[in-house]
């Protein structure tokens, strides 16, 4: 138990403020988002992610957003596991044919007013798989969206930028 | 090395008297590899003699080539692979299946069926597979008459006819989990049968994220074949690109330079360790063990954050492509891989130290999930849930491939099979991708990163094989004379991993399903296709 005290002492915390000087710092990006966080979800907004047919190269970076030096969390940001909880669907395609359903009826599920950001080259386009008698192809083939992150797959900055953008756009 | 002439002979000799006649021992050879073609009726000799010879299944998978399908299989002896070839008609698409003999078969069957339409006779399961509600029972999407195009725009219906195994008796109930699972991770249906806490039976259904890699592959480009291949399971880019890049690189033979060997080697090391850094930090997670998520996600973001800044990709994505890599290593890159090595060693060292001592974190993982050493080997599974199971099989040790044949490798193996054990080989891996890297970074030629790839003028079919950092990745490709691809077969590890799951959870409580699933970490991608 001491070693496990002296190493969490030693490192510390290492949440981090990302380059001070880029627009893209995650710091900026985190307290940006906090604001709007506070001011039109009261404090909290709930993100359910959904994979509707992707590589999980996307998943990696959604789940680095709660690595020790992102912990999106304390933005006020965090996911949940129902989608009836969810005031976001954070959705990764391409939307696979065997996914569309469920795709749907998660949807469905979520509460009004709801927000569906479109994840990664493929969710907002199809990527490298497009339409096909397997693949719908992006999610807005499906669901109604209302913003995309592209990147293939996006880094945890641009996911952040992402959702900030979203919540800029969004009504109280 | 493996003497491949000698280890087959034993298979040819029984073939032969069964047959009563005389095998030419000296078999040709695809991509090193020795290939046997047989008359279809024999099919099943061949997989009953050659499971007697405890051979290891590997790939199951066709091709249709007009008024014929070629049917394959893939097996492996002593570091020494045996390609079986059979040819079948389209008008009569029925053969016996290696499944009875070989269970690591059984899925890899199932999806031959529902693509190809060839029928499995003596297959003891005879459900769909790969096949859910997007495509009807009579049509078969890897057939070339079957269009790449969506037939209806309609919403594909969800797949709830499925026949699972049913279980009953007294407090007997179920728990359906999926196909969206709570967590940030891929999607897949799991059916428990259930008394009390206990598991008396786990049902996977997979195929939900099927996007026909395999069909849109053909007609692509070499390059734009790579990319798709780096795209089979994002989390393995570099060990699916290297592999569909070799299988290319093979048919061609096509010198690819030292250097580019060597890039690409040290990228999969990098792609292991970063995976095995976030697997076990998860793991740890899912048992209430913070610390070592905290720790380790740490390591794995520092770790991450230096290949963007070396390859440019965090992820390593599209850096290899068709005849070396797109990204060459400077002095400075070198020396920052070495600091950062020589930082996280000692550093490991001290975290595997502390983890030993946790007794709360052992007794959740401990004679959990175990695996025994005969049903591993039943299931012929590769990587490290093999080798946790004491099945001591890795492509870098037992048939190393350039630049592997020129470095020092040790394979760690334990034999409890339980999730302590995965963590564990998983642990000593990450030290062991050091020592690689480093050896590697030693040895690194001065010499070019890439060659011209040549179109071919003729037809030409070559395979790959990688141990990627969930085992051994084989790649089949196949290339018209026009250049474009005409046949491409993925197989992940995770085709064995997976049905290793459905047994090991047998004797566990429902609440320990997450750490055992996350102690695999099957991709579902990869084997959806």
């Amino acid at each position: 138990m001491l070693k496990t005290l002296y190493k969490i002492f030693r490192i510390g915390v290492v949440t981090e403020n990302l380059p001070q000087n880029k627009t893209t710092a995650f710091e900026r990006l985190g307290d940006s988002c906090k604001k709007i966080v506070d001011a039109k979800f009261s404090g909290s907004l709930a993100i359910r992610q959904i994979d509707a047919g992707s590589c999980n190269g996307c998943e990696l970076e959604i789940q680095a957003l709660n690595n020790p030096f992102y912990d999106i969390e304390r933005f006020g940001i965090h996911f949940v596991a129902s989608p009836r909880h969810a005031d976001l669907l954070l959705v990764t395609g391409p939307v696979s044919r065997h996914m569309e359903s469920a795709l749907i009826t998660a949807h469905t599920a979520t509460p009004n007013p709801k927000l569906v950001l479109a994840v990664g080259d493929c969710g907002a386009s199809g990527g490298e798989f497009g339409c096909s008698y397997a693949c719908a192809g992006a999610i807005a083939n499906v669901i109604p969206v209302d913003g995309v992150i592209i990147g293939c797959p996006p880094t945890p900055i641009s996911l952040l930028q992402g959702i900030l953008e979203l919540l800029n756009q969004t009504k109280k | 090395m493996p003497n491949h002439k000698k280890t087959h002979e034993q298979f040819l000799q029984l073939l032969s008297s069964k047959l009563g006649l005389v095998l030419a021992y000296d078999l040709p050879k695809l991509s090193a590899i020795s290939i046997l073609h047989l008359p279809s009726e024999v099919w099943q000799l061949a997989a009953e003699l050659t499971a007697k010879l405890q051979y290891r299944f590997v790939a199951i998978w066709a091709q249709d080539l007009d008024k014929n399908f070629e049917l394959n299989a893939g097996l492996e002896l002593h570091g020494s692979y045996l390609l079986l070839r059979t040819l079948i008609e389209v008008t009569k698409p029925t053969i016996a299946a290696f499944t009875p003999y070989f269970p690591a078969a059984n899925r890899l069957e199932r999806h031959t069926h529902d693509m190809f339409g060839i029928n499995f006779s003596n297959h003891p399961d005879q459900r769909r597979w790969t096949r859910h509600q997007a495509w009807g029972e009579k049509q078969f999407p890897l057939r070339k008459n079957f269009p790449v195009e969506q037939a209806s725009s309609e919403t594909t219906p969800s797949d709830n006819t499925y026949p699972f195994t049913h279980v009953s008796g007294s407090g007997v109930y179920e728990i359906p989990v999926g196909p969206i699972h709570a967590g940030i991770i891929e999607p897949g249906h799991f059916r428990f049968q259930a008394a009390g806490e206990d598991i008396i039976n786990l049902e996977e259904r997979l195929g939900y994220v099927h996007k026909g890699i395999e069909k849109i592959a053909e007609k692509r480009n070499i390059n734009q074949l790579i990319k798709l291949a780096g795209r089979v399971s994002g989390d393995s880019t570099v060990a699916h690109a290297w592999a569909a890049c070799m299988a290319l690189e093979n048919a061609m033979n096509l010198k690819v330079p030292e250097r580019a060997l060597y890039i690409r080697a040290i990228m999969c090391e990098h792609e292991r360790i970063a995976n095995h850094l976030g697997d076990f930090a998860t793991v740890a997670n899912d048992v209430a063990y913070t610390f070592a998520y905290y720790q380790l996600m740490r390591i794995k973001e520092l770790w991450l954050r230096l290949n963007a800044q070396i390859f440019g990709h965090r992820l390593m994505m599209d850096c290899i492509i068709p005849g070396g890599v797109n990204v060459d290593l400077n002095s400075k890159h070198c020396q920052a891989i070495r600091e950062q090595i020589k930082n996280f060693r000692p550093e490991l060292e001290e975290l595997y130290a502390i983890f030993e001592e946790n007794s709360g974190f052992h007794d959740r993982i401990k004679t959990t999930g175990t695996l025994s050493i005969e049903q591993a080997t039943r299931l012929g599974v590769p990587g490290y849930v093999g080798r946790a199971s004491g099945h001591k099989f890795d492509l870098r040790h037992d048939a190393p491939y350039p630049p592997y044949n020129k470095l020092k490798t040790r394979v760690p193996v334990f034999n409890t099979g339980d999730v302590l054990a995965r963590l564990r080989v998983r642990a000593q891996e990450i030290l062991v991708a050091f020592e690689l890297i480093e050896q590697l970074l030693d040895k690194l030629p001065d010499d070019s990163i890439y060659t011209q790839w040549i179109t071919p003028n003729t037809t030409i079919e070559g395979i790959g094989l990688i141990e990627g950092w969930r085992g051994e990745v084989f790649v089949f490709v196949r290339i018209g004379s026009d250049g474009l691809v005409e046949r491409y077969f993925p197989r992940d590890p995770s085709w064995f991993s997976w049905p290793a799951l459905e047994q090991l959870i047998h004797g566990n409580i429902v609440p320990d399903f997450p750490v055992c699933n996350k102690s695999i970490n099957g991709s579902y991608s990869a084997v959806d296709l």
